[in-house]
């Protein structure tokens, strides 16, 4: 009866019980949502299922040779290619923004409001704000008028050659505030003392930036070097709500989510979503192991 | 600390990917042939309904609910109006609770449908009495009747086609073509708007097949034995042959990819737009955003067939949960809707399933024009159709390929017509091989 009490147990008991208790409704969410799709998708992904029926076979690996053997399904990872690249044009301006705003500047607080302001818009309403902008004769098209640039105009959506960019312009709008947030984070943590210092030996901005800020935030710069490169290789809302994949926008994500809500080939498309995260582990993981190299 | 990072790392990795992989079965077992006793006095209970119409829940479904209850006072109606009917009913057909009686969505497999829904009769009992209940048939059994009965083909603007000096209306490929350059050469209006942005809008195209195959058998009967489906001459090569053309031609709209589907219903109603390919349904909607509602017409597709046939087909078929615990009070609302809420022609711009129903009267200059429903398929093939097109990732009721056939057209893709076609007919074949081997 005397152990029943939890209070009549042990410390390191005590301890046990109130950290398993604690933990044991977050296990539970992550396992529902978050380890127990990913093995259905497992699962999935050997079969042929529609999506609806109750009953479906299992095929072995025939939704993966598929995969690899048709390369209509890696076609695609080009497309990435832009987002990729705009990825460090996405960087760049996040951390130029972060130096400038991390000193003194008149407005400071506002400027910070205004750049993060993108990434807490709904998707949804970006990409409708962008179809707008990128019309003929829309914002985009009207601002290069009154500015004198109006024979440069071109169909910013219509053209196959331009469409990604356009696109990936929009993601940068998108993400950079995220970014941003997350350099200016960690540059307010370095000690101001170190600035000061500096300043009395004579360092100008530029060797400011270039010998204190970067030296101290390398670890953040990677997890968002990573970050973004998974972001580039899974690229998926913009486009979706866009263009939904047409004139040579489809990325790897929307080729998925068509086939398995279009076609009906849920097996298939989990096959696909399998690959993708093997893809991102991958990536990750080389990323882990060249960095480490560096230091 | 280095070690979590990257554990972190990894589980962010996996819930994001685990989004995608969010879908499951579900669902009850299905009692068919249960005896329902239809005396109003006995229906009581309270039932849910869902509808695609976000616009008139509100009002119209509000006095639907008073005019029921004068017959059936014992039964509450509720409704629930879904903005992506399609994509949300899916999702929540996963569970048992959709409503009581709902609108079947087409991307449910004919074969599934009975895991999902209750019989509302057999074929025998009701082929006399509504049109078109074939679609949603499994073994004989209907588990879905149309709540409108709509008709295919271009809807258009009468003072955009007199202004450009279009004198006879166009019936063949090249008079329609030759009508729509007129249209650009005399007037400002955009002679052929494809909707492209929208997607779906582009699948309508796919419902005025069996005009361009002047027959009510392609569809179902031909289609799934032929190797040759995207061949010159043959109906689908006729088809969006006249897109291609139109969009070579630059007879369509500006940039494709930015359209917009609701200011293309006003565009078409003030002028700004002559053709557009469209269902019937659209019609009372276009009209509605006009002043002259007279001057939007209907016309069949064009073509070279010696017969023209305009089909008519189901949109959305009402059916009924099978986890319903209301189901008299149920049939009870679907039979009310279908035979006195008049439905069909006041919302759905077409018409009753009721085999009785009259032909709307914007088709009274049609008195030579066939108007049929298709021929079903042949016994065993029921959804060959649609697996082939499944299986070999076609498309032929999906905007890709249309979406394609444009962007050749205006010149974004290197691939002509020919190699679209092609490749569509290689799939096909393909596909057809795989499952009827």
């Amino acid at each position: 009866m005397k152990y029943l009490k939890v209070s009549n147990w042990g410390y390191s008991a005590q301890r046990i019980f109130i950290i398993c208790a604690f933990s044991i409704i977050p296990l539970a969410l992550l396992f529902t949502f978050a380890y127990l799709p990913v093995i259905n998708m497992f699962k999935y992904s050997f079969t042929d299922w529609n999506g609806y029926s109750k009953r479906f076979d299992y095929v072995g690996f025939e939704n993966y040779t598929r995969i690899f053997s048709d390369p209509e399904y890696f076609k695609v990872f080009i497309v990435s290619l832009y987002y990729f690249v705009a990825t460090f044009l996405q960087m760049g301006l996040a951390l130029y923004f972060a130096t400038i705003l991390s000193f003194k500047v008149r407005g400071k607080n506002f400027f910070k409001g205004i750049l993060f302001f993108p990434y807490l818009l709904n998707g949804v309403a970006i990409g409708f704000i962008f179809l707008f902008f990128f019309k003929p004769d829309g914002t985009l098209d009207m601002l290069m008028h009154a500015v004198g640039l109006g024979q440069y105009t071109q169909l910013w959506l219509g053209n196959p050659n331009i469409i990604n960019v356009s696109l990936a312009g929009a993601s940068v709008w998108r993400y950079m505030g995220f970014n941003f947030i997350i350099f200016l984070g960690a540059i307010s943590s370095i000690p101001k003392d170190v600035y000061e210092a500096s300043d009395i030996d004579g360092a100008n901005r530029w060797q400011q930036f270039r010998h204190i800020i970067l030296p101290s935030i390398t670890r953040i710069l990677q997890l968002n070097l990573i970050l973004a490169i998974s972001g580039a290789i899974s690229a998926f809302d913009i486009p979706y709500i866009m263009t939904d994949g047409s004139n040579g926008s489809m990325t790897f994500v929307i080729q998925t989510v068509h086939l398995a809500f279009k076609y009906g080939k849920l097996g298939l498309a989990s096959a696909m979503a399998v690959v993708l995260l093997l893809i991102v582990i991958l990536v990750t993981l080389v990323q882990r192991v060249t960095m480490k190299g560096e230091e | 600390m280095r070690k979590n990072k990257g554990w972190m790392m990894l589980l962010t990795m996996l819930l994001i990917t685990s989004l995608l992989a969010a879908c499951s079965s579900g669902g009850g077992s299905s009692q068919a042939g249960e005896e329902i006793s239809t005396d109003p006095a006995d229906i009581k209970g309270e039932i849910t309904v869902l509808t695609q119409r976000t616009d008139i829940v509100d009002t119209v479904f509000k006095d639907y609910a008073a005019e029921f209850n004068k017959e059936y006072p014992d039964v509450k109606v509720n409704f629930q109006a879904l903005a992506d009917y399609e994509g949300q009913v899916k999702i929540r057909m996963s569970t048992k609770d959709y409503g009581d009686v709902l609108m079947i969505p087409t991307s449910v497999p004919i074969a599934d449908i009975p895991d999902f829904f209750e019989p509302l009769g057999t074929y025998d009992e009701l082929k006399d009495k509504y049109t078109a209940i074939e679609e949603r048939m499994v073994d004989g059994q209907v588990y879905g009747i149309p709540t409108v009965i709509t008709f295919s083909g271009i809807i258009y603007n009468k003072q955009v086609f007199k202004d450009a000096g279009v004198t006879e209306l166009p019936k063949t490929p090249e008079q329609f073509q030759a009508a729509l350059q007129l249209v650009k050469d005399n007037t400002d209006a955009v002679p052929l708007y494809t909707n492209y942005a929208s997607g779906w809008a582009l699948t309508q195209w796919e419902s005025d097949l069996p005009t361009v195959a002047g027959s009510v058998d392609y569809v179902n009967v031909d289609q799934p034995n032929t190797d040759e489906n995207f061949v010159p001459g043959q109906p689908h090569y006729e088809l969006y042959k006249v897109l291609y053309d139109a969009a070579k031609n630059g007879l369509i709209e500006k940039d494709p990819t930015t359209t917009d589907w609701e200011s293309s219903k006003a565009d078409l109603a003030k002028g700004k737009i002559a053709t557009m390919a469209l269902g019937s349904w659209a019609i009372t909607q276009i009209q509605g955003m006009t002043d002259t509602p007279d001057d939007i017409g209907f016309l069949p597709f064009p073509t070279n067939a010696s017969e023209v046939v305009v089909p008519l087909s189901a949109d959305y078929n009402i059916g009924m949960n099978v986890n319903s615990e209301n189901k008299p009070a149920a049939k009870a609302w679907i039979d009310w809707f279908l035979a006195k809420s008049n439905y069909a022609v006041e919302q759905g711009g077409g018409m009753d399933a009721d085999k009785n129903a009259e032909l709307p009267p914007i088709l009274d200059q049609y008195k030579d024009v066939k108007f049929s429903t298709l021929t079903p398929a042949k016994e065993g093939q029921e959804g060959l159709v649609d697996k082939i097109d499944n299986e070999g990732e076609i498309g032929l009721w999906q905007p890709d390929f249309k979406k394609r056939i444009i962007e050749a057209g205006i010149g974004n893709r290197k691939e002509s017509y020919d190699d679209i076609m092609k490749d569509l007919n290689d799939k096909w074949v393909k596909a057809r091989a795989e499952l009827t081997k």
